[in-house]
C-alpha cells in the first residue's frame, strides 16, 4: 500500500526483488522475477507512472519560475527613482503569509496520511484546514498587493515593481489554482470514495502544493528577505 | 495501514514542519539583526533557503535515494541543472553587460534604462 498510493513514499517492507530491478520495471508480479522490464512484471504500477510524470509538469514549472526569478534578479535595482524594495516591503506580513503557506503544506501531508488511512472524516478535515490556510495566505498578499497599489507602486510604476509582480502575482496565481483542485478533490472523495482514480488524483494535487511551498521559500528569500536587508 | 505506521507517517511531517520552521525564523532573524557581516547576509540566506528546499523534499515530499525513487531523484537533478544554468547565466551575463557598459549619466538622463545607476 505505501509505495504505490503514494508517488514518493518510503517502500514499505517486503520489497526484495528492488536489489533486482532498481527502476521497478518489473514490479507487479514479485521477487521471481528476474528479467525485469521484460514479460511477466509487465509496467510499473499506474499510480507509479502517474506520480512521475505530473513530478516532470512540476519541475518544468519550476524551471517556469526560474525564469521569473532570473528576470527580477536582473530588474531587482530598476527602481526608476521610484520606491525600491526596503521601502515596500513588510517583514511582518511576509513571515505571516510564509507560516500560512508553511502550515497548509504540512495540513495537505496529514490528509495524505488519512487518504492512505481511507479516512473520509480526517482526510475532509485536514483538507479543509489546507483549504483555510490557503485562502489566508492568499488574502494576504491581496491585501499586500492592494496597499503597494493604493501607494502608488503597481506594477506600471518601475521595471522593479513589473518584475516583482510578476513573480509574485505568478506564485499566487498557482495557489489560486491548486484552491480550485483542492475543493475539487474534496468534493469528489465525498461524492465517490477512495477510487484508484480519485487517489491518483489527490496524489498529484499534494505534489503541486508541496511545490508551491518549495517555490514560496524561493520568494521570501530572495524577494522579500534580500530585499529588505539590501 | 496501522496505527504504528500512520503514527510514523505523521511524524515524518512534524520534524519536517519543525526543521522548516526554525530554517524559516533563522532567516527572518539573520535578515533583521546586524549580527552578520552585512555582504554576507545574502549567502547565508541562500544557504538557508537551500536547507529548506532539501527538508521540503526529504520530509514533504518524500523524495529519497531508494532504489525505486531513482526515476525521480534523476529527473529532479536535471531541473536543477536547469534552474542553475538559466539563474546563474542570466545574472552572470547580464551584470557583465552592466560592468561593461559605457556610463549612462548625461546622454541619456538617469532614469532611462532604469537598473544601471
Amino acid at each position: 500500500m505505501s509505495a504505490s498510493t503514494v508517488a514518493f513514499a518510503p517502500p514499505g517492507p517486503g520489497t526484495p526483488s528492488q536489489a533486482h530491478d532498481p527502476y521497478r520495471l518489473g514490479r507487479g508480479s514479485g521477487s521471481e522475477d528476474e528479467s525485469t522490464g521484460h514479460g511477466a512484471g509487465g509496467p510499473s504500477p499506474k499510480s507509479i507512472v502517474v506520480g512521475f510524470g505530473f513530478w516532470i509538469f512540476i519541475l518544468a514549472d519550476i524551471i517556469t519560475f526560474s525564469t521569473l526569478f532570473a528576470a527580477y534578479g536582473v530588474l531587482k535595482d530598476a527602481t526608476a527613482g521610484g520606491p525600491t524594495g526596503a521601502e515596500l516591503f513588510d517583514r511582518g506580513s511576509a513571515a505571516l503569509e510564509t507560516t500560512c503557506l508553511l502550515l497548509s503544506s504540512v495540513a495537505c501531508g496529514l490528509a495524505m496520511v488519512a487518504l492512505r488511512m481511507r479516512s473520509r472524516f480526517w482526510f475532509q478535515f485536514a483538507m479543509l484546514a489546507t483549504a483555510v490556510l490557503g485562502a489566508s495566505f492568499l488574502s494576504l498578499e491581496a491585501r499586500e498587493f492592494a496597499g503597494l497599489v493604493s501607494q502608488g507602486a503597481g506594477p506600471g510604476r518601475s521595471a522593479f515593481l513589473s518584475a516583482f509582480f510578476t513573480l509574485v502575482g505568478c506564485h499566487g496565481v498557482h495557489v489560486t489554482i491548486g484552491l480550485l483542485w483542492l475543493l475539487t478533490m474534496m468534493a469528489q472523495v465525498a461524492a465517490k470514495g477512495f477510487r484508484a482514480d480519485i487517489v491518483r488524483r489527490t496524489t498529484c494535487w499534494s505534489l503541486f502544493w508541496h511545490a508551491l511551498d518549495i517555490v514560496w521559500v524561493g520568494v521570501f528569500t530572495v524577494v522579500y528577505l534580500m530585499g529588505l536587508s539590501a | 495501514m496501522e496505527g504504528a505506521d500512520v503514527w510514523s507517517s505523521v511524524r515524518t511531517y512534524l520534524i519536517g514542519l519543525a526543521l522548516a520552521a526554525m530554517l524559516t525564523a533563522g532567516s527572518f532573524w539573520i535578515s533583521s539583526t546586524g549580527v552578520i557581516y552585512g555582504p554576507g547576509v545574502p549567502v547565508a540566506l541562500i544557504v538557508f533557503a537551500l536547507a529548506q528546499i532539501g527538508v521540503h523534499l526529504v520530509f514533504f515530499l518524500h523524495l529519497t535515494t531508494a532504489p525505486d525513487n531513482v526515476n525521480n531523484a534523476m529527473a529532479l537533478a536535471f531541473g536543477v541543472l536547469v534552474v542553475v544554468l538559466l539563474i546563474g547565466g542570466t545574472l552572470w551575463i547580464m551584470m557583465h553587460m552592466n560592468a561593461n557598459m559605457m556610463p549612462m549619466g548625461a546622454a541619456h538622463g538617469p532614469h532611462m534604462h532604469g537598473g544601471h545607476p
